[in-house]
């Protein structure tokens, strides 16, 4: 079974039961693939299906309905309008750049998936109208970028087009008139209890998703059956929708890789059918990060594979130490710490902005927050109208307008339009660039991890978003993409592992990268090295020393060029003159964390931070 | 697939997440426990068993043609009009179900605290108010699904109501108070960031849902979701004796709630379990003693017991510890070891 064939399989299931099956997230750069796979879907919808394109951005107001404003005082009275999620009703809707969904709006679209409808009240109107649709997400992420998790966690799949050739040519496999009668077929499919056992049994030996993710694995099946002309799910259409629903979701690799399919926990009575080929998945799990299932797995593959390595053999009294560090760092980091750098960055950013063109760090206007008034203009772009005022500033002017006798209509003109003005506070993301080679002794890095711990909570109170970067042997991963969730982030750093060589450059370029990406979204970055600066691993993860620190001097010039608010702390036993060159470099605030003594080094943060 | 009025999975359906189903029976036995907030995986019917809760209430007395739902036997809780025309009148009552108001998210705030009539304005030129949502919830359920990702200002807005239970408006020309005292009701996936802290107050309970992991759990759930989904009404009739059972049960807690027998000794060790556990305030143990005797009631023993405290502290306590943010996944933990210490090693449970 290639890949293409299971692509174009998927848009046969998915036209046959859009509302049902949730969607399919495409993930792939712009790629002829994706039009085919597009094109074949819309061939394979009925004429009369409606079908409607959004981009990732799109307003409240479009994509739920909200006033429609003409109509409403054209006929004195509300009207609503409908959103593009009750136009498609019975349909599919395609979300553009899916990666950019905020967990806003992708919460909107996890209701109206969940419940089939859409319900709310906007404006002075209630909103409800049936919205049975189907979700296709258009995700061209790179690397950590992707569409939100909860949202794929109500799609049945998840297809990574990424890895076609060019030239792969993808045509329906079926004939509409196919898919009518499956159609037909599908409210009286039956799906024996032995097959619904199993697609349990194998979604928890994968780790794959949710509960809900398995109910899409036995809608899938039950879709296949009928597809194939049959009113009873069988085993091969189980083996169809695990392949296709589960596999991509698997968090617990199937360990004999190659050919042979790993065994689920409890062999069910049809023989087991994990993924006979697991599919692009092999080495890496593709890219929706598996939701968390159980108590224990961690929260992205990568944890594992990092837990895997050398983390395993916790020591009671490594434990305890780090405890014991943590109350000492405590006393080290002082609460407002990352605010007041954050505002020195602020300076900076707005500064920088009215030459660049950038997002500063303030928005003073956007679609959400709080409300900060209301200013004369017209609703366009992401102004909403503000209805009431708009009426107030139009009323005095009724009589001379001509309103009177029977006529009782309100006259606005343009003028009269006011739009609600909201303050949005910038989100800020906070990366964390732990150092936890084998110079940062275990002391060294558990005290690194107290006072990112500490940090942390310091984020938290005005949440904030964190990204934790670690870097030791050749180079620095992401060990926790940009979140607010304290415990994901706790997670990942007392999954830390320690030792190995300092590739301080790597980790300079890592932070420098992330800081841009949220630069662009339009946050405000600040980067935290927690490293010693003993820098002995060149860019391309070759040893040495000396190129080294030729690797990091310069990345750091870099890094000072992105105008990031940065702030260096030195955890080596005695400050030394190659960080603080380093820190000065980079232009960041540098703070020495000497160790053992709680007292002195609260002086020095104090002092550091008071200046 | 119809849209017709749709039947709630029914509550007794749920499979296991007993915790959960205990803290929203308990806050349905006594309203002033404060609400019941649901964190954790998703997928794991945290919206089915609230919409689910709402199927079950016994329906409430109100004053007929009232916009808030008064309580006719409540005197003193009354709105205005309705006080106003208790002066002149007696005033009707009638059964209405108990409302579970659904937040929407993407609800602009107008529709939440209610705002001038527009089509009122619109057509007549009459400046008249029309109630939002916090007045539709008023001596009900306000459910918010996602809560965590609630705008900023709309979150506001719930604190200063949640705790005052009135509402008042001021805008648009328009000044009018009403009472809005509801159970709230909060669901999300921690995940997705967290919650902020005087929110957080304002849920009396707090629970905590995993994915069951274990097979026969997970067929279950699968099994019933599907049947439910093919012949929803016929799943809803398989269910009734049970559900119907259950609601019986929770009108006699009620009843009998009052009459509860509270031992000095079982005040003294909630007083001791929270003092152990350093929690803010009082308001932590006035949570634990009312859930404890919401259980008792419930359970139809004559007195609060230990067992009763032991049973429902973990989501009484469990979001009230002192801030330390950092240590939200453990906090489970460090209640129940607060449990073992000071309410002893589990015993059998005496009615």
């Amino acid at each position: 079974m290639s890949a293409e064939s299971d692509a174009a399989l998927i848009v046969s299931l998915f036209a046959i039961d859009p509302g049902g099956l949730g969607g399919v997230c495409l993930r792939s750069p712009v790629h002829p693939a994706r039009d085919q796979w597009l094109q074949a879907l819309r061939a394979s919808l009925s004429e009369a299906t409606p079908l409607r394109k959004v981009p990732a951005s799109i307003p409240d107001g479009r994509l739920l309905g909200g006033l429609d404003l003409v109509a409403t005082l054209k006929a004195n009275r509300p009207i609503a309008a409908r959103g593009v999620l009750a136009e498609a009703h019975g349909g599919v809707v395609i979300v553009t750049m899916a990666e950019r969904l905020t967990a806003q709006t992708a919460a909107r679209l996890n209701a109206v998936l969940d419940a089939g409808e859409v319900v709310t009240g906007r404006e002075g109107v209630t909103i409800r109208n049936p919205a049975s649709v189907g979700l296709v997400l258009l995700d061209e992420g790179e690397a950590e970028e992707r569409a939100p998790i909860a949202l794929l966690d109500r799609l049945a799949f998840l297809l990574d087009l990424g890895i076609f050739s060019m030239h792969a040519l993808l045509t329906p496999e079926h004939e509409t008139a196919d898919l009518d009668a499956a159609r037909q077929r599908l409210p009286d499919v039956q799906i024996p209890e032995a097959i619904l056992r199993a697609l349990c049994a194998t979604a928890i030996a994968l780790g794959a998703g949710s509960p809900r993710v398995t109910l899409l694995t036995a809608r899938v099946a039950r879709v296949a059956a009928a597809l194939d002309g049959r009113l009873e799910v069988g085993e091969d259409d189980a083996v169809l929708a695990a392949r296709l629903v589960l596999a991509p979701r698997a968090t617990i690799a199937p360990r004999p890789p190659a050919d042979a399919p790993p065994e689920p926990a409890q062999p069910p009575e049809p023989p087991a059918e994990p993924p006979t080929e697991p599919p692009p998945s092999e080495a890496a799990p593709p890219e929706p990060p598996p939701p968390l299932s159980a108590n224990e797995p961690p929260a992205d593959p990568q944890d594992q594979v990092e837990l895997d390595d050398e983390d395993q053999p916790p020591q009671v009294d490594a434990q305890m130490l780090a405890d014991v560090i943590l109350a000492a760092a405590q006393a080290a980091i002082p609460a407002g710490l990352l605010a007041r750098i954050r505002s020195d960055a602020a300076q900076r950013a707005t500064a920088r902005a009215s030459s660049a063109g950038r997002t500063g760090a303030l928005r003073k206007s956007g679609a959400r927050g709080r409300p900060s008034g209301v200013s004369a203009g017209p609703p366009q772009g992401s102004a909403r109208l503000n209805l009431i005022e708009t009426l107030r500033a139009a009323a005095p002017w009724q009589r001379l307008r001509g309103r009177g006798g029977a006529d009782q209509r309100v006259r606005v003109s343009p003028d009269d339009f006011r739009v609600t003005r909201y303050q949005q506070r910038a989100q800020t993301l906070t990366i964390f660039a732990v150092d936890a080679s084998g110079s940062s002794a275990l002391n060294r890095l558990a005290e690194a991890k107290g006072a990112v711990e500490l940090l942390l909570a310091d984020c938290y109170v005005r949440r904030d978003q964190v990204a934790v970067i670690a870097f030791r042997g050749k180079g620095a991963d992401l060990l926790l993409p940009p979140t607010r969730s304290l415990v994901r982030a706790k997670r990942s750093l007392a999954g830390l592992p320690g030792g190995g060589g300092t590739p301080l450059a790597a980790a300079i370029d890592a932070a420098g990268a992330l800081a841009s990406l949220s630069l662009r979204r339009g946050e405000t970055p600040t980067i935290i090295f927690l490293t010693d600066g003993r820098a002995n691993v060149a860019r391309d993860g070759a040893p040495g020393r000396e190129r080294g620190q030729a690797n990091a001097l310069q990345a750091a010039r870099i890094l000072s060029a992105a105008g990031v608010a940065t702030l260096f702390v030195d955890t080596s036993p005695r400050p030394s003159d190659l960080a603080r060159e380093l820190a000065a470099v980079m232009r960041a605030q540098y703070l020495p964390l000497p160790f053992a003594n709680a007292r002195a080094l609260s002086t020095i943060v104090k002092a550091a931070t008071v200046s | 697939m119809t849209m017709l009025a749709r039947p709630v999975f029914p509550f007794s359906a749920i499979v296991a997440q007993d915790e959960m189903k205990l803290a929203m029976i308990c806050s349905a036995v006594d309203p002033t426990i404060g609400g019941v907030l649901v964190f954790g995986d998703r997928g794991t019917g945290k919206s089915t068993a609230v919409r689910a809760l709402a199927a079950l209430l016994p329906p409430m007395h109100a004053v007929v043609g009232c916009r808030y739902g008064c309580d006719p036997a409540a005197r003193e809780a009354l709105c205005e009009e309705c006080q106003t025309r208790a002066k002149s009148e007696t005033l009707k009552d009638r059964l209405v179900p108990v409302p579970v108001v659904d937040m929407p998210l993407g609800v602009t705030e107008d529709r939440v605290v209610g705002a001038l009539d527009l089509e009122r304005a619109l057509s007549q030129g009459v400046k008249a108010f029309e109630p939002g949502l916090l007045a539709r919830a008023n001596r009900g359920f306000l459910y918010i699904d996602e809560v965590n990702l609630l705008e900023d200002h709309l979150v506001d807005l719930l604190i200063d109501v949640a705790a005052s239970g009135e509402n008042v408006v001021e805008r648009e020309g328009l000044s009018v108070r009403h009472p809005a005292r509801f159970v709230l009701i909060g669901s999300g996936n921690p995940e997705e960031g967290e919650l902020r802290p005087q929110l957080l107050d304002r849920f009396g309970l707090s629970v905590e849902v995993k994915t069951p992991t274990e097979l026969q759990a997970r067929v279950d759930v699968i099994k019933r979701r599907d049947e439910f989904e093919r012949d929803k009404s016929a799943f809803v009739a398989k269910w009734k004796k049970q559900d119907d059972a259950l609601r019986r049960k929770i009108v006699a807690g009620r009843k009998r709630l009052a009459e509860i027998e509270l031992p000095d000794a079982v005040l003294e060790q909630a007083a001791k379990l929270c003092m152990q556990l350093g929690t803010d305030g009082l308001r932590a143990e006035l949570t634990l003693i009312r859930a404890a005797r919401a259980l008792a009631s419930y359970e139809q023993a004559a007195a609060v017991s230990v067992a009763h405290l032991r049973r429902v502290a973990p989501p009484a306590l469990r979001h009230r510890l002192r801030r330390d943010p950092l240590d939200e996944s453990g906090s489970t933990v460090r209640v129940e070891r607060a449990i073992a210490e000071v309410l002893g090693a589990a015993e059998v449970q005496g009615a």
